[in-house]
């Protein structure tokens, strides 16, 4: 079986976010750049299905600008076979949204024939949580969406679902959409040696013209604005003295 | 303008807040018809019949809906769509996991997490874990659209809606319910307590976590989590509150042991009143509490659990 990831070139989780001053956006110049941190998890799920002699080939792409290979060399490191890049903007400011990146997506899986998509399930910048399931509709595929185990077995998969008040259990049939949650499994970090050997794997380029679609944006950003920031309140200096606080505002 | 709204619906029975604050969203955007889906949803249509702002309910009953997998509920409501205008649900996980679908079955981009209607094309949306928020304006002809359900107040009671079934058509079986596990608690749920107690890495131990349950069984509150005490294995990922766990906005929000993470801010800086509870004065935590307490948490928190109430 092949495995087919996405993932995403996103500012670093650890960077502090900066609007700016015009409201047209967020400053992403000049700024650590990282892989979604869901689709790092997607990525090691994938590998550890190969490990695991599930899979033969872990597949990964990216859909972006140009310097989302960086991206797609970190998940060769970590162990992926092959990367296909769709070159998709120019601008590193420009967000190619989830119904676009489904579509190209299904594009590259009409090709490759995966027997399995592993997605991280949200993108840390714009926050949709919406590619997985877009592109599972678009095939017309079962989806397991925010798992935090899966288990694959011939020609379906049990997937474990992190739900509101708890889990959820499902089974889907295969070839079927997965989204990686936080717990499905802590991802590796690539050593020198394989970050050297991921320089030599093949890494093909696309465009979104390769596939006919249009990326043009759905939804037009009119501003973007800081938000509403909060004012630090007092120190007290004992429990007693924040019962009494809690007491006057009517809260306990 | 018409807008069909997914009421939120567990087991049968209608989560009335989280779909009470998605009418209030949604009754700026036309008149509400309510659809509520599952292998029986007769008594949740009943009961979201008599929220105000709710002009009609549809009952969607079938086997193949229970449990509300998201390839046959995306499916019906893309073959209700014709007659609406906006599509929209609260924020959950189950809605989270339908409506992009539906949005791709329909050709149209999903607007998540809406917490501001602007008008019928633009919404307000929080990205970057709540470091911006963004305005969009959707050129679509349909709008797909889930509510944060923190940013509006729960539209009350007193409408009569008239209740009308929906048309089920036949499920293509790509998905099948095995179990849920659902942990039992007598507690208030999350995202709808008016009261929240969390705890973070500074806890130390899934055992010392009690101290932390018992001040919230105090209050009556809902017991919440870091990132760091839930990946630290302290608490279950269902209590994580953050910008990859829920979004709450209680009325008091007490931080324990908690620095105050940007991505832990993005889930409760919108609460009435925070009240942090950490012994390292310089933690983020406290740039954003109306009420800070300098102590060590396993002699404060006993002692506040004991004087309050």
């Amino acid at each position: 079986m092949k495995v087919l990831v996405p993932v995403k070139r996103v500012i670093d989780y650890n960077v502090k976010v900066r609007v700016k001053a015009d409201g047209s956006g967020v400053d992403l110049a000049n700024v650590k750049m990282s892989m979604n941190p869901f689709d790092e998890i997607a990525v090691e799920e994938a590998i550890r299905l190969k490990e695991a002699g599930k899979a033969e080939e872990v597949v990964v792409v990216s859909i972006g600008v140009k310097q989302a290979q960086e991206t797609l060399r970190t998940a060769l490191a970590m162990g992926a076979d092959r990367a296909i890049l769709v070159v998709a903007a120019d601008d590193v400011h420009t967000d190619i949204e989830p119904l676009a990146v489904a579509k190209i997506l299904k594009g590259v899986i009409d090709e490759e024939q995966p027997g399995l998509v592993i997605a991280g399930k949200q993108a840390i910048d714009n926050d949709m949580n919406a590619t997985g399931q877009m592109l599972s509709a678009l095939l017309g595929w079962s989806q397991a969406t925010f798992a935090s185990e899966v288990d694959i077995d011939g020609d379906t998969a049990v997937v474990t679902r992190e739900v509101d008040g708890g889990l959820q259990t499902i089974k889907v049939k295969m070839p079927t959409i997965v989204t990686a949650d936080l717990r499905l499994n802590e991802p590796r970090y690539a050593s020198l040696p394989n970050i050297m050997k991921a320089k030599k794997k093949p890494l093909d380029e696309k465009t979104a013209a390769d596939y006919g679609v249009d990326v043009s944006p759905r939804l037009e950003i009119v501003k973007t604005t800081e938000p509403e920031a909060r004012q630090a309140g007092e120190i007290v200096g004992s429990v007693d003295e924040l019962v009494a606080k809690l007491k006057e505002k009517g809260v306990v | 303008m018409a807008v069909l709204l997914l009421a939120e619906v567990t087991d049968g029975a209608l989560a009335l807040d989280a779909t009470a604050k998605a009418v209030t969203a949604a009754k700026a955007l036309g008149d509400v018809t309510a659809l509520c889906v599952g292998a029986s949803a007769a008594d949740a249509g009943a009961e979201a019949a008599k929220i105000d702002g709710v002009a009609k309910v549809l009952v969607a009953e079938d086997a193949s809906l229970g449990h509300r997998l998201a390839e046959p509920t995306a499916a019906l409501i893309a073959s209700l769509a014709g007659d609406y205008d906006h599509i929209v649900a609260p924020a959950t996980t189950d809605a989270k996991n339908i409506m992009p679908r539906v949005a791709a079955l329909l050709d149209v981009m999903v607007i998540s997490d809406v917490s501001g209607v602007v008008d019928g094309d633009t919404f307000e949306r929080p990205v970057y874990a709540g470091n911006a928020i963004q305005t969009v304006k959707s050129k679509d002809g349909k709008k797909v659209i889930t509510f944060r359900t923190s940013s509006f107040d729960a539209a009350g009671e007193g409408g009569v809606a008239s209740v009308e079934t929906a048309t089920v058509g036949a499920s293509e079986g790509l998905s099948e319910w095995v179990e849920d596990k659902v942990a039992a608690s007598d507690r208030p749920e999350l995202t709808s307590a008016g009261i929240v107690v969390s705890g973070g890495r500074g806890v130390g131990s899934e055992e010392d976590f009690k101290i932390i349950e018992a001040l919230a069984d105090k209050l009556g509150a809902a017991v919440g989590a870091s990132r760091a005490a839930v990946d630290s294995g302290f608490a279950p990922n269902d209590w994580q509150v953050g910008q990859t766990g829920k979004v709450v906005a209680p009325e008091l929000y007490v931080a324990v042991g908690i620095s105050g993470a940007i991505q832990h801010l993005a889930g409760m800086k919108d609460s009435k009143i925070i009240v942090a509870i950490n012994k390292d004065e310089e933690a983020p935590i406290f740039q954003v509490a109306d009420f800070g307490l300098v102590a060590d948490l396993f002699e404060a928190v006993p002692e506040l659990t004991e004087k309050l109430g």
